[in-house]
């Protein structure tokens, strides 16, 4: 066995164990950190692939923003586990139903029948020069022009469309707007001069 | 002798390849700590300096000896972990916020030939490994099992990642400049004196950049982190001992980073100010470009120190506002500039 198969074995090994224990965790933030975990290592079989940029990106996109956000909500969320495990054995025959079908259907398109090195040979190895990063960008500006420029509208879409759902104007914050602060003037702006009695007793 | 280097020479070529690797990781992370430990040295006594003071003086000769006397303290102190709390987890998050800061030097050059690994991707290397340093902040905070902790987390955590983006941005604007993600290659597309670094044309990413690298490492005037007139500290109020000096290190050696990495985005890395000057270039040929590393990247060290010293903190709401609307627009159109620039090749830079 080589070194790299055996890097590979490693990392796949860890993925499948992180995947058992986001499903099995009871606590969702335990949960959440391994599936961080999963990200990482499929980072680095994406890199023994030389796929470099998807691998960082994935580390970069996935790891360092998107579960970030998702830690917050979760550790943020008062979540019940006994209301969400509530219907766990009514649902279970569905769920194997599903699982089964999902697996079927998985094994059908990417099992051995359809990949393997005699339906597919092994890529050639490019030189330590080999920038995947250009190879991906001159592609996806070029023969990928409108997919890659619709999907971009449509996620801007949805960020506009998210936001205008959660936006609400509160009435009863003491909100100052920057700009009156820092447009204020010495003298009459600041201070208000007030005359009144003084209190007796 | 004879015999090591016989030694050395039965040893497997892997192996080999292993040790080399393990000596030169040592030699780039062994000096970093050292850096870190006379970094609050020199912030100690610099801002006791701007504020008429002494600073430490006690220990050692003018106070050199203070950094090792504070290492071997906390280190014999006691880690008290609370009730309750994930202790795995607990312990863990200081660590992962320090390895980022320290993996991130793998791809950094330090002279012309002197890096680690030369890889195409430096850039995203880096963009992807400090945006994993938030972690140790929120893993911290949740583990501690305490409310002050998780407030100072999440405080801490949503300026971290609002701060990352405006910091992406500017280095997009330098990558799209540069037309390269290779440090290296970043910094010889710099070549040619002072006005040729990438600072002049790319001035409003520049300023983005350091306000952000202060506001990204929870450093005054950001340091909302720590606010002791505010808060009791922030996500690491419970840790103690060895666990509280790792966050310690890590904040520092991200300072360094973000530095050397100003330094080499903006301001030409190794390359002498005055590359192809009619006298002062050939005069100042001799010079290693690792000395004008050093001496870029220590101006930038002492800039936080300077930041600290001079300006009060901010509020929390203007933090976020200066991050998400003032930044991030900022950012964007001076990408959209530079993109023009390149395409049509403006003289002078990008001709």
């Amino acid at each position: 066995m080589t070194l790299e198969k055996l890097i590979f074995y490693v990392l796949a090994a860890v993925v499948l164990a992180a995947a058992v224990m986001v499903v099995t965790r009871r606590n969702p933030v335990h949960s959440a950190l391994f599936l961080i975990l999963a990200f990482f290592a499929s980072s680095g079989i994406w890199l023994l692939a030389e796929a470099e940029f998807l691998a960082i990106v994935l580390v970069l996109v996935y790891v360092g923003a998107v579960m970030v956000l998702f830690l917050f909500v979760l550790m943020m969320l008062d979540i019940d586990i006994a209301v969400l495990r509530s219907g766990f054995i009514k649902m279970l025959p569905l769920g194997v139903v599903m699982a089964i079908a999902m697996a079927a259907e998985l094994i059908l398109i990417v099992g051995p029948g359809n990949f393997g090195l005699e339906k597919y040979a092994a890529p050639a190895r490019h030189a330590a020069d080999y920038s995947n990063t250009e190879e991906l960008g001159s592609v996806l500006y070029t023969v990928y022009m409108y997919p890659f420029e619709i999907a971009a509208v449509i996620l801007l879409v949805a960020i506009i469309a998210a936001i205008g759902l959660t936006m609400r104007r509160r009435t009863d914050t003491k909100f100052i707007d920057p700009s009156t602060q820092v447009v204020i003037k010495k003298g009459d702006d600041r201070i208000r001069m007030v005359s009144m009695d003084a209190e007796k007793g | 002798m004879e015999f090591l280097i016989s030694l050395w020479e039965a040893l497997p070529y892997e192996l080999q390849y292993l040790i080399w690797t393990m000596i030169k990781i040592v030699a780039i992370v062994l000096p970093m700590m050292l850096l870190v430990a006379y970094y609050t040295y020199a912030e100690r006594k610099i801002i006791g300096y701007m504020q008429v003071r002494v600073g430490p003086n006690r220990v050692g000769p003018k106070g050199w000896l203070q950094p090792i006397a504070d290492a071997l303290k906390l280190m014999f102190k006691e880690i008290i972990i609370p009730a309750n709390a994930n202790k795995l987890l607990f312990l863990m998050a200081p660590a992962i916020t320090l390895a980022p800061a320290l993996a991130a030097w793998a791809v950094f050059p330090f002279d012309e030939k002197l890096v680690f690994a030369d890889i195409n991707a430096g850039l995203l290397y880096i963009l992807a490994l400090t945006s994993v340093g938030v972690y140790g902040v929120i893993i911290g905070g949740w583990a501690s099992n305490s409310k002050y902790a998780f407030l100072g987390t999440m405080r801490s955590a949503a300026q971290i990642v609002a701060y990352e983006i405006a910091m992406g941005f500017a280095l997009v604007g330098v990558l799209v400049a540069a037309g390269s993600l290779n440090l290296g290659e970043i910094i010889r597309a710099q070549e040619g004196g002072i006005f040729s670094w990438f600072w002049l044309p790319l001035l409003p990413l520049f300023a983005v950049y350091v306000i952000s690298g202060v506001a990204e490492t929870n450093r005054a005037p950001f340091d909302v982190a720590e606010g002791e007139s505010e808060i009791v500290a922030g996500f690491h109020v419970e840790y103690s001992g060895m666990a509280f000096a790792v966050y310690f290190l890590a904040e520092y050696a991200n300072m360094i980073l973000i530095s050397a990495l100003t330094a080499v985005m903006f301001f030409g890395g190794w390359l002498s100010p005055f590359q192809g000057w009619p006298v002062l270039g050939p005069l100042f040929d001799w010079v290693p470009g690792f000395f004008w590393l050093v001496i870029k990247t220590g101006f930038f060290m002492f800039l936080f120190l300077w930041l600290r010293a001079t300006f009060p903190r901010y509020r929390y709401d203007q933090i976020m506002r200066l991050g998400w609307k003032v930044f991030i627009p900022i950012t964007i159109v001076w990408i959209a500039v530079v993109g023009l620039a390149v395409v049509y090749q403006v003289p002078w830079w990008f001709d």
